[in-house]
């Protein structure tokens, strides 16, 4: 199957970024370089092309009633224009996708991974069974960007007729831009401030370019990655599977055991009494950057795996997140990570690696 | 750098042959593949390398490629100040971005290096 392309798909082309799969589309890694587009993010402003995320919509009396069987977060508690980070898992507590629901007075809304939108819309109408709930999916009719930044709110001043200023973090406006219906977000995965912008796909250019001309970088998935694992988000495929629980992921706090029944509860009851490998930071001596799938040691014994790394341009050192044991979690445990034969001092830390300043 | 005197290898590293030592570097166009250069390694001196096998690693921000020796023999110096300044690979990818030096034994084979016509094909038919 040919891969998807965004309606800013020529618009990145033409500005020679460089193009990867990811997901199932067709996105830019990069357009002038990782670190210079890293560091507009955490200096200034920088604006990402993010349409590939599934953006699915609820109507109907009972679309509280769906997202709560497949949410582990408490959607019920939500108010109205509030934005939830969640996870949907399956029957045996694994994670299927991690998501954001919002809550509008007349209806809901979630973002889903770009890879999981086919898996979660047959999910979710597997599971609709008889409740009275409209499912649509927008992801190709819509375009999605996030402009992130300590700059970006103040770049994006007058931009909708919200002003996204006002809105409290992980809160979002049903708002207009040039007269056209959007939705601004206080949301992110940059570990910046900034907003999330969704609009109509015939909008998509004419938005980016309105944002680009107020000084926002265009920023490319491989920013995008550095600028998350800093801030120790996790990433679909990598940090969450479906044979990794969100209680093992470190992801507690997005977990409403005591909300009533949702899919995969009864598991994660049983789970957290488990001993099981658990996500830890690992800061590692020296430049090189251990990768998915490198093996994490302590003394002549393998206690875990690598599901991301990278050198951190902010940070300015080699860092990781690895699944190990718990009796090798403990911040401040010496470790090794096998790169490529070489064995690499490693200490665990705390999470999140970088955290702004607010 | 006269570059029609260099020889090359496919996975783009340049060799300039001097008698019985072989000077390596990469190409500008593979420089030009690696955006950020975060870390590099770079064997040591006395070790023995084979012909098409890798001494050492270019690492960027978001991959790790090996480079491999044009010919086999014996790493005989090592351009150290790159580790500290990878950047220097990009910057000046045929003068002060060498890699090693490597010694052949005599009669070490060097027929397989391509020419630089050759080597501009080869480049030209990747598309690019």
């Amino acid at each position: 199957m040919a891969n998807l392309r965004t309606p800013l798909y020529d618009w990145h082309v033409a500005k020679k970024a460089k193009m990867v799969e990811f997901g199932g589309w067709e996105m830019p890694v990069q357009y002038t370089g990782i670190i210079d587009e890293h560091n507009a993010v955490r200096t200034a402003a920088g604006l990402f092309d993010i349409s590939h995320m599934g953006r699915l919509s609820f109507g109907g009396p009972d679309a509280l009633s769906l997202i709560q069987r497949v949410f582990t977060n408490n959607a019920a508690t939500m108010k109205d224009f509030q934005v939830r980070y969640g996870l949907i898992c399956n029957e045996r507590g694994g994670v299927r996708d991690d998501v954001l629901v919002y809550r509008w007075p007349y209806g809901w809304a979630m973002v889903v991974n770009a890879s999981n939108r086919l898996k979660i819309v047959e999910w979710l109408n597997q599971h609709k069974a008889n409740l009275n709930v409209q499912m649509q999916d927008q992801t190709l009719d819509s375009c999605m960007i996030a402009v992130q930044g300590p700059k970006a709110l103040e770049i994006c001043r007058g931009l909708t007729e919200a002003d996204a200023s006002q809105l409290k973090y992980y809160y979002a406006a049903p708002t207009r831009w040039k007269g056209k219906q959007c939705v601004v977000s206080r949301t992110g995965y940059t570990g910046e401030d900034g907003i999330e912008v969704m609009i109509s796909k015939a909008a998509a250019v004419e938005l980016w370019q309105d944002v680009v001309a107020r000084g926002a970088k265009p920023c490319g998935l491989g920013a995008r990655d550095t600028l998350r694992l800093e801030a120790a988000m996790p990433l679909y495929g990598h940090e969450l599977t479906e044979t990794i629980d969100p209680l093992q992921a470190g992801l507690a706090w997005a977990v409403k055991l005591d909300k009533g029944d949702f899919i995969g509860r009864a598991a994660l009851e049983q789970l957290q009494k488990l001993p099981r490998p658990v996500r830890v930071g690992l800061e590692l001596e020296g430049k090189r950057a251990a990768r998915e799938g490198c093996g994490v040691w302590s003394g002549s014994r393998e206690v875990g795996k690598v599901t991301s790394g990278s050198f951190g341009p902010t940070l300015q050192k080699s860092i990781a997140m690895a699944y190990v044991e718990p009796t090798s979690a403990a911040v401040g445990t010496r470790l090794e990570v096998d790169i490529r034969g070489d064995r690499m001092s490693a200490t665990v830390v705390k999470l999140p690696f970088y955290e702004r300043k607010k | 750098m006269d570059l029609s005197k260099l020889k090359y290898s496919p996975t783009h590293e340049w060799a300039q042959l001097e008698g019985d030592t072989c000077t390596v570097g990469i190409t500008s166009f593979a420089a030009e593949q690696l955006q950020d250069i975060t870390y590099l390694k770079l064997p040591k001196v006395g070790d023995a390398v084979k012909q098409e096998g890798p001494f050492g690693e270019v690492e960027t921000v978001k991959a790790v490629s090996d480079i491999y020796a044009p010919v086999a023999g014996t790493i005989s110096a090592v351009n150290e100040k790159l580790v500290d300044d990878p950047e220097t690979i990009k910057n000046d990818p045929f003068g002060a971005g060498w890699l090693v030096k490597i010694r052949m034994q005599p009669g070490t084979s060097t027929a397989h290096l391509l020419s630089y016509e050759q080597y501009q094909k080869q480049i030209e038919s990747s598309g690019h």
